[in-house]
């Protein structure tokens, strides 16, 4: 390590100022701190000084992926071999057989499901990295600014909610929308009001709806049409789910077809204890995301509907189905995004859950709603905290006069 | 031709665009641009409203009492509007169909109620006129700029003719759906709006506020 060290160092004068290679500090400063500790610490008046970064933050938020990241390999290799035995082929054709050949399609071994399941998600994660990270680079050294982790959460993060089935082509142009349009327009990390992830697959959502919705895309096999178990309860309520055999427990762990990594609500909830544990995640969004969809789906199943079984569908069903857990945990969380305010978090998660169920419910034309409902509510978030403070400006004016 | 004129014709195309730089505009610009046909016909007709309106409105600025401009503003513009829509439904019917509430709404356009009160009113009416024409091309530019981008990211196709053939025929082009939805107008007029600031500098406004940087290399290493 002391060499590495060593060689930084030597190497450090090329790019700061004045070196032959100033224009390219960005990359020497991602390597340096990606090995090392920040050497920049904070000497003005500040008051709060943290050992806990914002390097670190975004480490930690990648690391609460990691069951999440783990259940995406296996049941995306799960559902692809359950499904091509249900078709009864023993080979597939692409260059995956290579691989998977001397393992076997035997959805009930472990190992192959894990391979097939990994084959499908690095491809994806492999072009999300190398084009997302140029687009990086290049604002980073135009802009003079630093290579930001919150790029390795975005890319996670949005690696995670495509279906396994996506044209790479299509991965490239998301994750390319999503930084260039959702946050480096705006100034880069810490200045976006989207969530980066979020507006690169809502781009893909619009531009190419035939790969992000629809029956066909959510196995990874071709010719294989499986609906996820929220498009079911959308044509017949919980009695579609259960007759096509899928158990509240099932979907609970993550064991259906889906975006490669969101089916699981465990892991989704490992993932929100640790960025609780390690204060990333405000408690207060993550309740307000619950609590708002629990009385708004109770009090649609109050209503109730003659012709739409959705209204009908309890709130268990809707938190474990599509990406409820998935944007709650790491979605509506992102500090960046919210609103921030304390009080203004109560209400930005109260909208968000409110919008979800609406959107899934109430809107005929899409049956997910998780991501409208962050994205719709990422762009309230500043108003929501300039009315919070706002109030707490003329509260303590009429207290002190 | 004199400065002046050539200054008020050209200024509008990038400089002093009414839809980059004045945010002006903007409704139609988004409704209208998924065809380049539409936006052509859309652009012509809003050429031709704001250059006679702007002619007409300077000739009688004199005589017009200052509390009651807008009214006699909007009849003219109304009037021109109500010719440009019959014109169109004489002659490109289907397009007329297509444009729909939009050429009606042209008497809305703030494009040329901006241009009747800051210029039509204080020049003459030669200039006027071309202060119009130049504005109408301003914001024609812009309009077959998206559409054009709109039409063949969206559809393959450019004026309704295929240039990139599409996946479902058996080509190699998977059409971008949001290119067909107006909101896609929003991101192409924004990177159009970057380009031309990229370009000219002097179009950025200051920032409202300034974060202040930490040096690097303060502190020391490890």
């Amino acid at each position: 390590m002391a060499a590495t060290r060593k060689f930084l160092d030597k190497v450090e004068p090329h790019f700061t100022e004045g070196g032959k290679l100033q224009k390219y500090y960005g990359l020497y400063e991602m390597v340096d701190t990606f090995l090392y500790t920040p050497s920049d610490v904070t000497q003005g008046a500040t008051h709060v000084r943290d050992g806990n970064d914002l390097k670190r933050t975004m480490t930690y938020v990648v690391l609460a992926t990691f069951l999440c990241v783990m259940m995406a390999w296996y049941n995306t290799g799960y559902q692809a071999n359950l499904a091509l035995e249900s078709m009864g082929k023993a080979s597939t054709d692409g260059w995956r057989d290579l691989i998977m050949n001397s393992l076997g399609y035997n959805s009930s071994n472990p190992m192959s499901c894990m391979v097939h399941g990994m084959l499908y998600f690095f491809p994806i994660y492999m072009v999300t990295l190398a084009v997302g990270g140029i687009w990086e680079v290049v604002f980073a050294t135009v802009r003079k600014h630093e290579i930001n982790e919150g790029f390795l959460v975005t890319s996670m993060l949005f690696t995670l909610i495509m279906p396994p089935d996506i044209p790479l082509w299509q991965v490239a142009l998301g994750i390319s929308f999503g930084v260039v349009i959702g946050k480096e327009v705006f100034g880069g990390t810490g200045k976006n009001f989207l969530n980066p992830a979020l507006t690169g697959r809502a781009f893909l959502f619009f531009a190419y709806p035939a790969s992000l919705s629809g029956d066909a895309v959510w196995v990874a096999v071709d010719g294989f049409t499986a609906a996820t178990p929220l498009s079911l309860a959308v044509t017949g309520g919980v009695e579609a789910i259960t007759a096509a055999n899928i158990t509240w427990m099932q979907s609970f762990f993550g064991f259906i077809p889906g975006s490669i990594g969101e089916t699981s609500t465990l892991a989704c909830m490992v993932g929100i204890a640790f960025l609780l544990y390690t204060r990333i995640a405000s408690y207060r969004i993550i309740v307000g995301v619950f609590s708002g969809m629990v009385l708004t789906s109770l009090l649609l199943n109050v209503i109730g509907s003659e012709t739409n079984p959705m209204f009908a569908l309890p709130w268990y069903w809707h938190l474990t189905l599509g990406g409820f857990a998935f944007g709650m945990a790491y979605m509506a969380t992102d500090p960046v995004s919210a609103s921030m305010t304390n009080t203004g978090r109560w209400f930005y998660g109260g909208l968000i859950g409110v919008m979800v169920v609406l959107i899934r419910v109430v809107n005929p034309a899409f049956s997910e709603g998780m991501m409208l409902a962050i994205l719709f509510s990422n762009m309230f978030a500043p108003i929501i905290d300039y009315f919070v403070i706002q109030a707490n400006i003329s509260r303590r004016i009429k207290r002190h006069v | 031709m004199k400065a002046e004129t050539k200054k008020v014709l050209v200024d509008p195309l990038v400089d002093n665009n009414p839809i980059t730089l004045q945010v002006l505009g903007i409704c139609s610009a988004l409704a209208v641009t998924s065809q380049m046909k539409t936006s052509i016909i859309m652009a012509l007709a809003l050429t031709v409203v704001v250059a006679c309106s702007s002619a007409a409105i300077s000739m009688v600025r004199n005589h017009i009492p200052s509390s009651i401009r807008i009214i006699v503003q909007m009849t003219i513009i109304a009037s021109l509007v109500i010719v440009v829509d019959q014109i169109l439904k004489a002659f490109v019917y289907d397009v007329s169909k297509q444009l729909s509430v939009f050429v009606g709404l042209i008497i809305t356009n703030c494009i040329v109620m901006g241009r009747a009160e800051a210029y039509a009113m204080k020049n003459p009416p030669w200039d006027s006129f071309v202060d119009g024409i130049g504005n109408g091309l301003g914001y024609s530019l812009i309009l077959l700029i998206v559409a054009f981008f709109r039409e063949l990211l969206g559809a393959g196709k450019l004026f309704g003719i295929e240039i990139l053939k599409l996946t479902k025929d058996g080509g190699w082009y998977e059409p971008n759906g949001l290119m067909l939805l107006p909101p896609s107008a929003f991101f192409i007029i924004g990177l159009i709006i970057w380009a031309f600031r990229s370009w000219k500098p002097a179009q950025v406004e200051s920032p409202d506020y300034k974060i202040s940087a930490i040096a690097h290399g303060e502190g020391g290493h490890h």
